[in-house]
């Protein structure tokens, strides 16, 4: 494969023909560049998209509950339906193929202290399942543990804002606050993707906080994850059949909407989904828009170059050149110079997006860019389209007999 | 050298066909200087093209060099071209962008001769010819006689059997013809199988023998009188 003298024989054939070289490897540089360009900038909307719905889990669903609307079953209306541990117990029997993370969840707005700075916060008794549901990122020590829920730890996971009131520079993991009399020891803080107020929250062992601020077993709302392999419809289905459950297990009329609230982030993920999909789906029609006419280009210019070398390749075949080593020429020619160019286009297209990236975040394109492998399968897409759109022609002038090439003037 | 039995050669010409070579006998034996003579049209340059492989015939048989031409695919015959023949076209046919050195050094690179060895044969068969000094000089800068001299010494680079020359003088003028005849001779003398092809009854007649065509049929095959040259 390597034949040094071949190289050299195509070096200068390349060197020496300029005009068709540049014309040749400017279709495909440019050709990569704007796939890359297009493809960047419709990723980077896709990623500002994504962003805007970071901030919980996709998968979330959020129980809570209220006043009836509707007598029932001899009830009257306006009844105050409280959740209990026993819901918590019920749900979890009867969807636990369904439900991935799930936490009851109380909460109350309370006044923090650390050595003389105080501020007011929610805090919020949960399971260590509400880590993932709020989408909390710990950055310094831990989350609440199965552990603290059983020993009804006094301990807290505290928000990185709630960190930077109270304790300013200083890192709170191992230090106490004071809510509301009682002390209780930071053992985590976390981020959150949400923004500021989710990190502005304080979560304590549910067992914890019920034992001590709440009568009895109730509880304020759930929180749950429902299993990720559910598509969205089932999803929906689910979070129906758990509502209408817990209706009926609170005697509560179906069509009453007010008495059990649920809200599933699958309803806006659904939207979001088929947002997603056209906008892929537009991404994907450019770049093979783009690609397609990078094609047709360099095929055109195939043809051209092999009708303009007839004669040449008249007179090598005379000089006793096989239609091989003419095909074989033809072609290393356009790999090596639709690979070089591709390259190039791909490499200016990489940088113009990093260059241009910062300056586009204010029209809704955020970090644009091209995964490697797209660029690459789409540089070496040209690439075979070249050869094959190269080779085509080569093999009919390498059978063309070379008087006839000859007299082609 | 080259010997040619009842040679026939047709050209399809939309439904019909075009009877071009009607049965050639030529027998032309190593060394000698022989030159086709015809007008347009009798055949001259077809039978060019089969002698020099770039055109198979129809019928009849052909021998280069005591082996027979059959089947030929087009591989095999570029091969056997570039072993055993070399050739001179009336429009020079020399690669554009390649010097006079590279373009003399082609055939050797077909022939798989390396690089440095390459160079070496072209330069001395380019001070053949008398242009060593425009060894570096593209076709466009050098004139029609110095372009036709540096197609001779690419004849010649591989040391053929046989110099096929078709119209070689025919894009020059009289004192430029005269110069590569002259170098042709010079050739000849060396032992080459040279075989020209002409309508020009002067160049025809500085040859040693004459081979006249018209409508596809030998009409005379002669011995030019050498004592009126010399």
């Amino acid at each position: 494969m390597f034949d040094l003298d071949r190289w050299l024989e195509i070096f200068q054939t390349i060197r020496k023909n300029k005009l068709r070289t540049a014309l040749s490897g400017f279709t495909i540089a440019f050709a990569i560049l704007l796939f890359t360009l297009l493809f960047g900038v419709g990723n980077g909307l896709k990623h500002t998209f994504e962003k805007q719905f970071a901030g919980d889990s996709q998968n979330s669903i959020y129980i809570r509950s209220g006043r009836t609307t509707k007598p029932y079953k001899g009830l009257q209306s306006g009844r105050t339906i409280q959740f209990r541990n026993d819901d918590s117990k019920f749900m979890n029997e009867e969807f636990e193929d369904k439900i991935q993370y799930f936490s009851p969840n109380i909460e109350r707005f309370m006044q923090a202290i650390y050595k003389g700075e105080q501020n007011n916060y929610t805090v919020r008794g949960v399971y260590p399942d509400y880590q993932p549901l709020e989408s909390a990122v710990i950055q310094d020590g831990r989350f609440l543990t199965y552990l603290d829920i059983e020993k009804r730890a006094k301990v807290v996971a505290i928000g990185r804002l709630v960190e930077k009131d109270l304790f300013g520079v200083l890192s709170a993991v191992g230090k106490n606050i004071n809510l509301e009399g009682i002390s209780y020891k930071v053992v985590g803080v976390f981020n959150d993707p949400g923004g500021d107020n989710d990190e502005r929250f304080i979560y304590t062992p549910f067992t914890t906080f019920q034992g001590m601020y709440k009568p009895n077993d109730e509880i304020d709302r759930f929180g749950l994850t429902f299993n990720p392999s559910l598509t969205v419809d089932e999803a929906l289905a689910f979070s129906n059949l758990l509502t209408k459950m817990l209706k009926e297990k609170h005697n509560i009329d179906p069509r009453d909407q007010g008495a059990i609230r649920v809200q599933n982030y699958a309803e806006g993920t659904k939207n979001v989904q088929a947002f997603m999909m056209v906008l892929n789906i537009i991404i994907l029609f450019i770049g093979i828009g783009t690609l397609v006419a990078g094609i047709i280009g360099i095929s055109n210019i195939m043809v051209y170059i092999v009708k303009e070398r007839t004669k040449e390749l008249g007179i090598r075949k005379a000089l006793g050149a096989t239609p091989n080593s003419i095909v074989g020429m033809i072609m290393m020619e356009s790999i090596f110079i639709t690979a070089l160019a591709g390259y190039s286009g791909l490499l200016i297209g990489v940088f113009t997006l990093k260059a241009i990236g910062k300056s586009l975040e204010k029209y809704f394109i955020l970090n644009p860019s091209v995964e490697t492998y797209v660029v690459i399968g789409a540089t070496i897409v040209l690439v075979i389209a070249g050869t094959i759109a190269g080779y085509i022609p080569a093999k009919r002038a390498a059978g063309i007999k070379p008087i006839v090439a000859l007299n082609d003037e | 050298m080259i010997k040619i039995e009842k040679l026939h050669k047709s050209y399809p010409i939309g439904k019909d066909s075009l009877h071009v070579l009607k049965g050639l006998d030529l027998h032309i034996k190593e060394g000698e200087f022989v030159a086709i003579m015809g007008s347009s049209g009798s055949g001259k340059s077809t039978l060019l093209n089969i002698v020099g492989l770039l055109d198979n015939h129809d019928e009849g048989n052909y021998y280069l060099n005591g082996q027979l031409i059959e089947n030929l695919d087009e591989k095999k015959a570029a091969i056997l071209r570039n072993k055993f023949l070399g050739f001179v076209f009336q429009s020079f046919n020399l690669i554009t962008y390649k010097t006079a050195v590279e373009n003399v050094a082609l055939p050797l690179y077909y022939q798989g001769v390396g690089r440095a060895e390459r160079q070496k044969i072209a330069l001395q068969y380019l001070n053949k010819v008398g242009l060593k000094d425009r060894a570096n000089h593209l076709p466009n800068e050098l004139s029609g006689g110095e372009k036709q001299r540096v197609a001779v010494a690419r004849a010649l680079a591989t040391q053929p059997k046989v110099v096929l020359a078709d119209e070689p003088t025919g894009a020059l003028d009289s004192a430029t013809s005269a110069s590569v005849m002259q170098l042709l001779k010079d050739i000849n003398r060396e032992g080459m199988t040279v075989f020209v092809i002409t309508h020009e009854e002067d160049i025809a007649e500085q040859t040693d023998r004459i081979v006249r065509l018209k409508d596809g049929v030998i009409i005379s095959d002669e011995k030019v009188n050498k004592t009126v040259n010399a």
